[in-house]
């Protein structure tokens, strides 16, 4: 996105602007990196430096060992996938042909459908936290990854839809027509023509229903309790509570999780900017 | 990044609602196209309802799945929680299984006693209006320094990517583990920024233990947080602004200031509108911030609504199920007010949104 043409020519820059242009971005930079960068150093440093401010001392794996043979991180850390990526599959699974048919067709209920999945992603998870809780609680799916799954799935569904229409859209209706032409009904025109060509754009709405479920707090803290059945959220929870401050560990356990979810963002990154910049481009 | 929950969710959906902005006009071209198709289908004489299954039935197939799902899973329970907030519901007389044996609900209707005792308590009132400093604060300072780092990042010099990359940094890590970073960094007695400050000779700042300071805190934290979509999508916006706009102002004579002003401005309307709209929502139910950073405290100082309900059923004890529901209610209704004087002052400005 950073080629010649779109930048706009600015012939001149005094060097003093240049300076402060540089300034002020070196230290938004330091400003943004500092804080993880902090993570990752006092992870490897052993824990009686762990708040001290040298930046490494006596590095040490010591607070991951800790970490992956004492505590109870890879359960929380198997928890987590399963939910999240149990939770991409079907949000994504459910949600295609919805996103298709909202971009193509119109039909009674659209606006309707449109206005529910708009709100429903601005609704708090105040209003349903607690319902869903005691329904879970009478199914006996509380503390049970399949009850979170379900739960997270009133979050994905309706965004990946969402998200959905918007990829849907940026394919060009002539395919479809074509595909018409050819006798084709509109679900052999979806799954044969449209959906191979939208796979970018399905990667990027699952990284997204991923990365929510990956992360997600409250549902978490409320319906899973009980040391090995946390997700990652609820069990960093635990090494900094009231009683006990363990920054180590919570500082190892930080770095563990963000690198999964760097990585894929690094890959998924270009799409993301590129899928967000097309569209604004063209509005 | 979903400590966010809502923000990834936001970050989902803003780029969604971008494109769909974009690709309207696209889509309703297909939509008359299948208007026409539709016509010939049904035909004289056919029923208005056997026409309209004929020529819609695909569409409504292709929804099925999630008008059904939304339907069970968040239909249903919206009911339910609309129910509870009208009747007296608390841990103690929900219906539950100890052990083998289940006890029946005993809780009672009770009218609107809940949205009485809720709204005339002063507590309403403050966290009502912490809720709404802390989103007015965090939309328009996340939004203010997005500006200008899009505006940097959007000129030619270099080292432009390495900067870019730095900056978009805190997008890749999930929400709550930068919260912890963040829980890490404020420690009073050791963390590294009072160990600056001391090193500067000033004294210890008390981040998360002093009720402004607090306040303080959370809010850096949510723009730290927020910046990296701001600056993401507004570079977007800003890079579909034509050059020759401002290489025709700059011909003119026009000021820096002036070409930012009447160029740059109206030409990421479309883009700041949603993404404005998307920020505040996702920072008036922002839960993790609050929840992880300072627990709502130090006393109930940094509790926003979100929070408050989160604290009456699953903090508080004994858990008040029906006063939770009760906020959860009164939040609905205010963002679904906000989304619609919003939409409506869109349409007056000839938005199509």
């Amino acid at each position: 996105m950073s080629t010649a043409n779109t930048a706009r020519p600015r012939g001149s820059r005094s060097p003093l602007a240049s300076v402060a242009l540089h300034a002020t971005l070196v230290v938004a930079s330091v400003i943004a990196v500092f804080p993880v960068l902090w993570i990752v150093l006092t992870s490897l440093k052993p824990a009686k430096h762990a708040v001290t401010t040298d930046f490494v001392k006596e590095p040490t794996l010591s607070n991951y060992t800790y970490l992956l043979e004492q505590s109870h991180f890879l359960s929380w850390f198997a928890n987590s996938v399963l939910v999240a990526g149990i939770t991409t599959v079907l949000g994504v699974f459910i949600a295609a042909t919805t996103g298709y048919a909202v971009s193509r067709f119109k039909f009674p209920g659209m606006k309707p459908l449109m206005w529910t999945l708009l709100i429903t992603q601005m609704f708090p998870m105040a209003i349903l936290i607690v319902p869903l809780y005691n329904l879970m609680g009478d199914l006996g799916l509380l503390n049970q990854p399949l009850g979170l799954i379900i739960t997270y799935l009133t979050i994905a569904v309706p965004f990946c839809a969402w998200m959905m229409k918007g990829f849907f859209d940026t394919i060009p209706v002539e395919i479809d027509e074509s595909g018409r032409v050819d006798g084709l009904n509109p679900f052999g025109t979806f799954w044969r023509l449209i959906l191979p060509l939208a796979k970018p754009g399905l990667a990027v709405t699952g990284f997204y229903a991923f990365i929510t479920a990956w992360g997600e707090v409250a549902y978490a803290s409320a319906f899973m309790v009980g040391e090995e059945n946390l997700t990652l959220a609820g069990g960093l929870q635990t090494f900094v509570t009231q009683y006990t401050s363990n920054w180590g560990a919570m500082s190892a356990a930080s770095v563990l999780i963000a690198i999964p979810a760097a990585i894929f963002f690094v890959f998924a990154q270009r799409h993301l900017v590129a899928g967000m910049t097309a569209g604004a481009t063209k509005g | 990044m979903a400590a966010h929950t809502s923000q990834s969710v936001a970050k989902a959906a803003g780029d969604d609602v971008e494109n769909d902005v974009a690709a309207r006009g696209r889509s309703r071209r297909t939509d008359s196209d299948s208007g026409n198709r539709g016509e010939n289908r049904g035909g004289k004489g056919a029923s208005g309802l056997r026409r309209a299954v004929g020529t819609h039935w695909y569409a409504w197939a292709m929804v099925a799945p999630v008008v059904l799902v939304l339907g069970v899973i968040i239909g249903w329970p919206l009911v339910r929680g609309v129910y509870l907030s009208l009747t007296d519901a608390t841990e103690r007389n929900v219906s539950r299984t100890i052990g083998a044996r289940h006890i029946e609900a005993t809780y009672q209707f009770v009218g609107l006693d809940n949205y009485v005792d809720v709204l005339s308590d002063p507590v309403f009132l403050q966290r009502l209006v912490w809720t709404v400093v802390w989103t007015v604060a965090c939309v328009s300072i996340t939004f203010t320094l997005g500006l200008i780092l899009a505006n940097m990042l959007n000129r030619e010099f270099r080292g432009r990517a390495a900067y870019r990359m730095a900056l978009i940094l805190p997008w890749a890590v999930p929400g709550f583990v930068s919260v912890f970073a963040w829980r890490f960094l404020f420690n009073r007695d050791n963390g590294i920024l009072n160990k600056l400050l001391d090193g500067g000779g000033i004294a210890a700042i008390p981040w998360l233990d002093d009720p402004t300071w607090a306040k303080f805190s959370v809010v850096a934290v949510n723009v730290w947080l927020g910046v990296p979509f701001m600056m993401v999508a507004l570079l977007g916006g800003l890079q579909s602004i034509p050059g020759e706009l401002y290489e025709a102002a700059e011909m003119d004579g026009a000021t820096a200031w002036q070409r930012f002003r009447h160029i740059t401005l109206p030409g990421l309307r479309t883009v700041s509108m949603t993404v404005i709209l998307l920020s505040t929502i996702w920072t008036f139910n922002m839960f993790p911030v609050i929840f992880l950073l300072t627990r709502g405290g130090p006393g109930d100082s940094t509790e926003i609504l979100v929070t408050q309900a989160f604290r009456e059923a699953f903090v508080s004890s004994p858990r008040d199920f029906a006063g939770s529901a009760t906020w959860g209610v009164l939040i609905l209704a205010l963002l679904m007010i906000f989304a619609l004087v919003y939409r409506r002052s869109l349409r007056k400005q000839g938005e199509v949104w």
